[in-house]
């Protein structure tokens, strides 16, 4: 007998303090609202701390009904949950950052008017992401799916009488959708061929499937709509436009819903769906192409940024990079341990930033800071451990995912690998030049400066009147910090790959969800005691390459990330106006990066643009005003022309015309009453 | 014994409890504040008893329930013949549903004539849940055209500035288009000697109708031409936008809400019910037609400067979703249909009522007349924000439902259809957050807006029902879906023996 989990309940708590907060928030105090979205958000994580406790003891994949939610004909969708390794991973990443930076956003946010509204909004995104990634079946990933955009769009317009604050939220959401036309044909085809949503049921009709026999092109199709989905949740080429812009939201938002955990959906659904892309390698080929485009486009991005949380967005677009090349190369717990690590050390980094954001009076721009070092001692050394992290130095969380990706993407591509270890450089150079920028040199700002992010008018001017110059962060918002920054540099040791000396226990312990499955055998209902995966059997198809090589190219990794933080440190600590000159000198190549490529404005032009002339000039000017209305009045007219006994039809007089419907009525029943007769 | 009297007899009382209401009103009360009243009481008993419908309705059984068949008049030989399915018995609820709704919104919108319009609303609403009562096609059509003339006096009474050329348009376009299905009823008539849609219905399908098989494709345009113009399918819609315009907001609500579903509901009862064969072979340019108003009307529904407009172009949108899913002949795409013309009714009747709550304010519906509205009236834009959200398909709100379901079954049907129509996903986000940012978001550009007051007890009354039953058709469809899916099989079930006559499937 199968213990029951109770599984729901983790979703629908913070539901429940989203709803108490949403309906009565407004008139409850600030220490009521936060002892709710507290309470409820910890309760989550005090159960899935609880779930993880007695994974052991659980038979996997764990599986939990709750009610029926969509029934026609055969075709039938539950409120049912999913528990395996790939689930429990994601469910202490999303519940335990989300509760830290709940604790933060105490801090962050306390000022702000509408404190209960962010809370509120910030308890509705952790129900529907976990619902995402506890869901069992597509339909139900997608309510979280949907749900989460829905959350994003709220907290990225949070400050909505900015109007690039809610041109930001309405930009993602509709981003999203298009991502989500891509997901919803995915699903009707998998009804189609499968008549199913389940992923237990789906997979096992597609796991005696391979990329010869004949349903091979709806798998690659299902795949390949799949991944569109994907890469509008998690910003990847050419969908990423969002995410930079969703950096109008409050800080903890960014680091929550738009590092650490919403913009991994994506990637989660394609570990998910590993089933499928196994069976694609097409579809599989596009997933790494993209990712590996991305990653590179999007930190060449980064380096010329100025705005410290642009750096970041950018930083993150790059970093769900290196997730999907993994996933595209087959290394999908690759993937899932980066997505981990990198919730630790971008949760950490925009907290971090948030709390420089804080202490300089709302000022994002990184020209405008520096010297802060010894300012803000626990916003600085928590933030190096971020840094440090992402910059892959040695013995760091992000170093050993990131090592990971690039050995295994190696083994499929040096293509991959070359651009990895350029794109590797690039990270460390532009996470160097925010540190330098940030903490080191002069001060060159105003520590009363206007306020940047807090739109709110009202709010910088609280804000500025409640603090003195530049400060550290109450202790609310440090201790989240410094729990993330010991994170970022410990949690890396759960996958220490064998070649350094560890046990790679990460991978062994998604091994389970990732082994392939064998034709026409099921493995999902393996006996409990089989969860274990036997030893010799690791993930893919790794081949016996000597330690050493592998070795070598952690070296070159490293190389790498050191070479970054040389070049950050001659220009932006040694030489700070070597910059300005490589800038004009490169003229037209800056000017685009600065720009952002100008992807945006290319879009506008040749999509927005041209969608709402046409629709306005062509489609309602054209067709319905001249086009139908015009050839009906011209109809009209003419008739009116006939016969004078006609006009008075067009007189507009009501009354006339209920006589007129009165003497038709007559008429037809005495036509009938005369064929009654006439039978 | 008792209960079979009441059984049979509870489709009457709900059908006609409005008008016997409405007759009252014309003599008794005479202060406005207990015309609305009674109207209020009158409408609300008539939902208690529309309930007794929905609960004691056996789900999984196919025929027609709480029939009531009686001679009318024997030369020619019309009977009063009622009884609803799990087709229609949503769309008698729909009605009794909104139209205590339309009267809190009327409140205090309505000054003048007051009794007159609370009159016409109770007639409208006899005649409408009369439609889907009806299975006498002479009933049916006598209620057809009965709906006509409350509405285009509401509308060209209680309207706007150009209120009497809405109503004129509106009443030519739809009276016009049902000549052409009296001329189709009549002939069945003429041949089968009934106008009971079972016997007409029976005898068709046994081949018992002479000359049927050359008569046929013009009696399926005939119904259909007419069931066209009112859904409104692309390009017969311009009448819907000057309409709503003109129209005071219990009349969208109910133009919206439930006028338009007459029209897919008359497709799905009649043009599938009696024509199976001629549905399959028009199925193509019908579902081409539809689809061509997802995309049109969501296109232009777009860069509307006037609210109002936007939400009747976005209805032409969802409506081209249900027939669509109609002419699809999946069950998913017909559970949907009926799923979407619900959720259609009830979210788009809460955004006429909203748009109608900021018109009465500000006289006016142009959008560039607002913007930053959040701040003044936060409890009326969080209302708003669900039910755009609704409206826009999000999960666990009514809209996905239908949605989902009609694109899929468009999918199994015809895969491109249902890939072109799921743009629609993309574009209704579009329009309405698009609307929403215009409205709500940024700073507050017109000082009028400043001192709007928020949502008042009578419009809370009125809005609030429609986000409340948005959820739970979101939440737990099946309440729904398991009286309709049975219905749909059934309605089905002569496609599986007509598919293999048409070719091209």
């Amino acid at each position: 007998m199968t213990p029951n989990l109770n599984l729901w309940l983790i979703p629908i708590l913070p539901l429940a303090g989203a709803a108490i907060n949403g309906l009565w928030g407004r008139r409850s105090s600030r220490q009521a609202v936060t002892t709710i979205a507290l309470v409820f958000s910890g309760a989550a994580f005090a159960m899935a701390l609880w779930v993880a406790a007695r994974f052991a003891s659980i038979p996997l994949p764990y599986q939990e009904f709750l009610a029926h939610w969509i029934r026609s004909g055969t075709f039938a969708v539950d409120f049912s949950f999913y528990l395996d390794p790939l689930s429990l991973v994601m469910l202490l990443v999303v519940t335990g950052v989300g509760l830290l930076i709940h604790i933060y956003s105490v801090g962050y946010m306390w000022d702000d008017p509408s404190y209960y509204r962010f809370f509120a909004y910030l308890n509705l995104f952790m129900f529907f992401m976990l619902t995402l990634v506890l869901a069992n079946n597509y339909l139900l990933m997608f309510i979280g799916w949907e749900g989460v955009g829905l959350a994003s769009y709220l907290l990225i317009g949070f400050w909505f009488t900015k109007d690039s604050a809610a041109a930001a939220g309405k930009k993602a959401f509709i981003v999203n959708r298009i991502g989500d036309f891509g997901f919803l044909i995915g699903l009707f085809l998998l009804i189609r061929h499968f008549g199913s949503l389940t992923f237990e049921q789906v997979f096992h009709s597609i796991a005696p499937m391979s990329p010869e026999t004949a349903e091979a092109g709806v798998l690659t199709a299902v795949g390949l709509l799949l991944l569109v989905g994907a890469c509008g949740k998690s910003a990847q080429i050419p969908l990423y436009v969002w995410l930079p812009d969703a950096m109008e939201g409050p800080t903890p938002v960014s680091a929550l819903i738009h590092a650490a955990t919403m913009v991994t959906a994506g990637v989660y659904m394609v570990a998910r769906s590993h089933v499928i892309f196994e069976r694609a390698p097409m579809a599989l080929t596009v997933v790494a192409v993209i990712g590996t485009l991305t990653a590179f486009f999007a930190a060449t991005i980064g380096i010329a940024q100025t705005d410290i949380k642009k750096v970041l967005a950018y930083s993150t677009v790059s970093q769900l990079g290196y997730m999907f090349m993994a996933c595209g190369v087959g290394a999908f717990s690759a993937g899932i341990f980066h997505l981990m690590t990198h919730a630790f050390f971008k949760g950490l980094l925009f907290l971090a930033a948030g709390s420089v954001i804080h202490a300089v009076g709302g000022e994002q721009d990184m020209r405008k800071m520096g010297g802060l070092r010894t300012k803000i001692p626990v916003t600085f050394w928590t933030m190096t451990a971020g840094t440090l992290a992402i910059a892959g130095i040695p013995g760091l969380a992000g170093f050993f995912s990131k090592d990971e990706i690039l050995w295994r993407v190696y083994q499929a591509s040096w293509i991959y690998w070359v651009v990895g270890i350029v794109t590797a450089f690039l990270t460390s150079f532009y996470i160097f030049r925010l540190w330098f920028l940030t903490f080191f040199g002069e001060y060159r700002g105003h520590a009363d400066g206007a306020a940047g992010e807090h739109g709110h008018p009202a709010h910088g001017a609280d804000r500025r009147h409640g603090h003195a110059g530049i400060h550290e962060s109450p202790p609310v918002m440090l201790a989240p910090l410094v729990i993330l920054a010991i994170l970022s540099v410990v949690g890396g040791y759960v996958g220490v790959p064998g070649s350094l000396g560890g046990g790679n226990r990460f991978e062994k312990f998604l091994d389970p969800v990732f082994r392939p499955i064998t034709p026409g055998l099921n493995t999902q209902h393996n006996a409990p005691g089989e969860t274990n995966p036997p030893e010799q059997q690791s993930e893919g198809t790794e081949p016996q390459t000597s330690h050493a090589t592998e070795l070598v190219f952690t070296g070159i990794s490293v190389a790498a990330a050191l070479l970054g933080f040389g070049l950050a440190w001659t220009f932006y600590y040694r030489n700070p106006q070597l910059p300005e000159r490589i800038a004009t000198d490169l003229d037209g190549l800056y000017d685009a990066v600065v720009h952002k490529y100008y992807i945006d404005e290319l879009y506008g032009e040749v999509f927005v643009k041209p969608l709402l002339d046409g629709s306005t000039r062509i489609l309602w000017q054209g067709v319905d005003q001249n086009l139908i209305d015009g050839t009906v009045n011209n109809g009209a007219d003419a008739a009116r022309h006939v016969s004078d006994q006609a006009r008075h039809m067009q007189s507009g007089n009501l009354r006339s015309y209920a006589g007129w419907i009165a003497a038709g009525s007559a008429v037809i029943i005495a036509f009938m009453i005369w064929m009654g007769v006439g039978r | 014994m008792s209960t079979d009297n009441f059984s049979s007899s509870i489709l009457t009382m709900v059908t006609f409890a409005p008008l016997f209401g409405g007759l009252l009103l014309t003599i008794f009360p005479r202060r406005d504040r207990d015309v609305r009243i009674f109207a209020l009481v009158v409408s609300l008993l008539t939902v208690l008893a529309s309930l007794h419908l929905p609960v004691h309705f056996q789900r999984a059984q196919t025929a027609f329930q709480y029939e009531i068949d009686r001679p009318w008049v024997s030369t020619p030989n019309i009977h009063y013949h009622m009884g609803v399915d799990g087709i229609s018995l949503w769309l008698v609820l729909l009605t009794t549903f909104l139209t205590p709704l339309c009267v809190l919104i009327s409140w205090k919108s309505v000054h003048e004539r007051v009794k007159e319009f609370f009159i016409l609303l109770l007639i409208l609403e006899t005649a409408l849940i009369g439609v889907f009562t009806s299975l006498d096609l002479f009933l049916f059509y006598f209620f057809w055209e009965a709906t006509l003339i409350p509405m285009a006096l509401l509308i060209g009474v209680f309207g706007h500035e150009r209120k009497v050329y809405a109503a004129v348009k509106f009443f030519m376009y739809t009276m016009i288009a049902s000549v052409f299905m009296l001329a189709a009823i009549l002939w069945l008539y003429a041949q089968v000697g009934s106008f009971d849609f079972i016997v007409i219905r029976e005898k068709i399908m046994s081949g018992a109708v002479p000359g049927f098989a050359s008569a046929a494709p013009w009696l399926f345009l005939g119904f259909f031409l007419a069931f066209a113009v009112k859904v409104p399918l692309f390009p017969f819609h311009t009448w819907l936008p000057d309409a709503h315009v003109e129209a005071p907001t219990a009349g969208s609500v109910l133009l919206a809400g439930v006028l338009l579903k007459m029209g897919t509901y008359g497709m799905l009862r009649f043009n599938l019910g009696l024509f199976p064969e001629q549905s399959l072979r028009n199925a193509p340019w019908i579902m081409t037609l539809a689809l061509i108003g997802i995309i049109y009307g969501a296109l232009v529904a777009m860069v509307q400067p006037n609210l109002k407009k936007l939400i009747a172009y976005s209805s032409v949108s969802h409506l081209g979703f249900v027939v669509l899913g109609i002419f699809s002949f999946t069950q998913a795409g017909l559970n949907g249909a009926l799923f979407v013309m619900l959720a259609h009714g009830i979210s788009t009747g809460g955004l006429f009522m909203l748009a109608g709550i900021l018109q009465e304010r500000r006289h006016t519906y142009e959008i560039r007349e607002f913007g930053g509205l959040a701040a003044p009236m936060p409890i009326y834009a969080a209302s708003f924000l669900f039910i755009v959200l609704a409206s826009v398909g999000l999960p666990l709100l009514n809209g996905f439902v239908g949605e989902f379901l009609v694109l899929s079954g468009a999918f199994q049907a015809r895969a491109v259809y249902g890939i072109l129509a799921a743009t629609g996903v993309i574009w209704s986000a579009c329009y309405l957050l698009w609307m929403y940012q215009r409205v709500f978001f940024g700073k507050i550009t017109v000082p009028a807006n400043n001192s709007l007051s928020d949502l008042s007890g009578f419009e809370k009354a009125a809005v609030w029902p429609c986000a409340v039953a948005a959820l739970v058709m979101g939440v737990a469809p099946l309440l729904w879906l398991n009286a309709i899916d049975p219905a749909v099989q059934s309605a089905l079930t002569p496609f599986a023996q007509v598919i293999s006559k048409v070719v091209g499937r």
